[in-house]
């Protein structure tokens, strides 16, 4: 497997795309690379992990392809950044929709050209993706959907619009009442938008029908945290990061299912006792800012110090799954209203206050057995950075081991955070 | 016998206890080659067991069969073998700096290490007194002896050098701008200390501490006694030695 894996490569269909193929062809090497040091060299994987390697070998070609190929047959495709946006929608009017944070240091260096440079990493890569023609799912997308959860990505939104349509939802930062009128609103115009360009009404049928698909991949991301959450782990905390991650830009139904397989598999190493660690290793928690892809740099740094991740408490994580939306809605408007009460419950730091994010983490550490939490914050995310404050005083008030980072996605920390890392870990086991 | 080893960004160094007396203690620059130079320093003591700390512990790994403590680790238990009250150790080498807070039985509740920028660390002192073109033992006792200051405000090494190129245009003494970047880096220093936690029973280890004057003016932005080594530069390594001794 290890010398098989390749990332697939398909110069012909990135030109279609517009990419910069002469600059994207060093990367599916450089991928292939990274994927095998930081992936296939672990131990005792479960098998049903072969379908996310394929996914990633096929991150550049064979999704492409096929989302490009629904695209030709009238299925418009919608790019997101955020947790916020309601997919159900997208899907409920027969589109596809993609997450497209970006995760990689690579593009960060075309949006400095435009962007100021003391800004969020994430927005950076994302916009540079797009600006050096290098991502194709950004090149696949007919328009992108951005909201206002900070002020990097709301403003960097109208530059981003000169290069790929992009629409904005206004998400609000307090949770009252006239909050969530406002959110129902914004989420009626989303939906609006959503059917002008594909050009159908989605009706009760479909938004039910959308409910349901993204609802059931939801369910199966839930599913495997919670077999995940045994001790010792049938599978790594790196593995786990990167299903979170390729739920973003998969197929939902195929996803869910492929999630299921694997959980089966898991249910059977647990009753067989098959773990990817041995029992005393140290279980740590992690909070905080999304890890887009192919951001592993943390998860890497802490299972390679010997410890094993078994909770991201993170929008490419559990804030992405841990709520479903109720089913049982009489008619489009209720429908509307449940959708909204379900993304009102999203603990995102841009709200004030937001002491039910304190209260959700305490839940994920006590369910998933660990010793410590790691609070990882991109570099100028200033609401996850300031709430880090109170999230250590609520566990210094427990007695809960934790450690707060700041970082980017360039490799020159990866020493400081190694040393900082298994300190840690030194003062867990004691 | 128990060898430490702190393989640090500028320096490394050895401790080598015996029955749980110091019998030596070596502190060289680290090279080009750092675990080369380190195996020649083990060399000496072909027998003894052996911790490495540091930059360079996992190079050490692979080269040489030995365990490895982080430098936290190391400091909390150096600092305390020789400070058996203290609570909170401020270690400022080369490349970091960090703040652990110990529990009244010396274990590590909680730490701080500065990101990935060398504000407050012994480079940045190193870069401001070479664009003063001083040396590193007198531009503490130059900044000792100069007027108060224009303060500066970038803590950024890059801006900060732009910051004293800027002063020094301006006709300020060198001894003045020197004194200026010596408190720009205690009230760095003391806010880290504060915000990791109540301070009590300090203890300022790493190469940094040997200059006195930084240590005056941390004293006097913390408002308490700082307590420093009589050779603070190798108190991870001596944590190191001491951790050989019980594993």
């Amino acid at each position: 497997m290890n010398d098989a894996f390749q990332v697939h490569s398909d110069p012909e269909l990135w030109e279609e795309l517009g990419m910069d193929v002469a600059r994207f062809s060093g990367m599916p090497a450089m991928l292939t690379g990274a994927y095998k040091n930081i992936f296939l060299s672990q131990h005792n994987r479960p098998e049903k992990m072969s379908y996310f390697d394929d996914m990633v070998a096929n991150i550049h070609t064979g999704r492409i392809r096929e989302i490009h190929d629904a695209k030709k047959g009238g299925k418009p495709v919608i790019g997101t950044f955020c947790v916020y946006v309601p997919e159900e929608l997208v899907v409920a009017a027969g589109g596809i929709c993609i997450g497209l944070c970006g995760g990689a240091q690579g593009s960060i260096a075309d949006a400095e050209k435009i962007l100021p440079r003391n800004i969020c990493p994430m927005v950076k890569s994302a916009f540079g993706f797009k600006v050096g023609k290098i991502c194709p799912y950004f090149q696949v997308v007919d328009l992108v959907y951005g909201e206002t959860t900070c002020d990097a990505k709301k403003k960097t939104w109208e530059l981003l619009d000169r290069y790929v349509p992009t629409h904005v939802m206004e998400i609000p930062q307090m949770k009252r009442e006239r909050d969530k009128r406002l959110w129902l609103d914004e989420v009626k115009d989303f939906k609006a938008a959503v059917e002008r360009i594909t050009d159908t009404v989605t009706d009760f049928d479909a938004v039910a029908a959308g409910i349901r698909t993204i609802n059931a991949k939801r369910f199966a991301l839930q599913r495997l945290n919670s077999l995940r959450h045994h001790n010792p782990s049938p599978i790594s905390g790196k593995d786990m990061l990167l299903i979170e991650q390729i739920a973003f830009y998969d197929e939902p139904v195929r996803f869910a299912q492929k999630v299921h397989e694997l959980c089966d598999e898991l249910e059977q190493r647990i009753g067989l006792g098959v773990a990817v660690a041995p029992t005393p290793t140290p279980r740590i928690m992690v909070s905080g800012t999304p890890m887009a892809l192919p951001n592993w740099k943390l998860h890497h740094i802490i299972e390679s110090a010997g410890a094993i991740v078994v909770n991201e408490e993170s929008c490419i994580g559990t804030r992405y799954y841990k709520d479903l939306i109720d089913e049982g809605s009489k008619d489009l408007e209720q429908q509307l209203e449940r959708l909204t009460e379900r993304y009102m419950k999203i603990d995102c730091s841009c709200f004030t206050p937001n002491d039910d994010r304190i209260a959700q983490v305490f839940k994920e550490y006590e369910a998933s057995g660990a010793e410590g939490i790691i609070d990882y914050c991109l570099q100028f995310c200033h609401t996850y950075n300031i709430e880090a404050v109170k999230l250590r005083e609520a566990c210094e008030a427990r007695g809960i081991p934790f450690m707060s980072i700041e970082t980017d996605y360039s490799p020159d920390d990866a020493g400081q955070l190694q040393t900082r890392v298994e300190a840690f870990l030194e003062q867990i086991r004691g | 016998m128990q060898v430490g080893i702190g393989l640090g960004s500028r320096t490394i160094k050895t401790v080598t206890l015996k029955g749980g007396a110091v019998l030596q203690r070596r502190v060289v620059e680290s090279g080009f080659e750092p675990h080369r130079q380190a195996l020649k320093m083990l060399g000496e003591h072909p027998q003894a067991r052996v911790v490495a700390t540091g930059y360079g512990r996992h190079l050490m790994q692979q080269h040489a069969d030995l365990d490895i403590i982080t430098e936290i680790k190391a400091h909390a238990l150096g600092a305390r073998h020789l400070f058996p009250h203290c609570r909170t150790v401020l270690d400022v080498g080369g490349q970091d700096s960090k703040v652990i807070q110990l529990s009244e039985d010396g274990r590590i509740v909680n730490f701080q290490m500065n990101d990935k920028c060398a504000a407050g660390t012994g480079r940045f002192l190193e870069m401001m007194a070479v664009s003063l073109g001083y040396g590193l033992t007198d531009f503490g006792s130059a900044a000792a002896e100069a007027d108060a200051g224009t303060p500066i405000n970038s803590m950024c090494a890059v801006f900060a050098e732009s910051e004293v190129i800027s002063l020094k245009n301006r006709g300020i003494p060198p001894a003045e701008i020197a004194r200026s970047v010596h408190l720009a880096v205690a009230s760095r220093l003391a806010a880290m200390v504060s915000k990791t936690g109540e301070c009590r029973h300090l203890v300022f280890t790493g190469g940094v501490a040997n200059n006195t004057t930084l240590v005056a003016m941390l004293e006097n932005a913390l408002g308490v006694p700082v307590l420093v080594p009589e050779d603070p530069s190798i108190t991870g390594a001596l944590g190191a030695a001491l951790h050989a001794g019980c594993s």
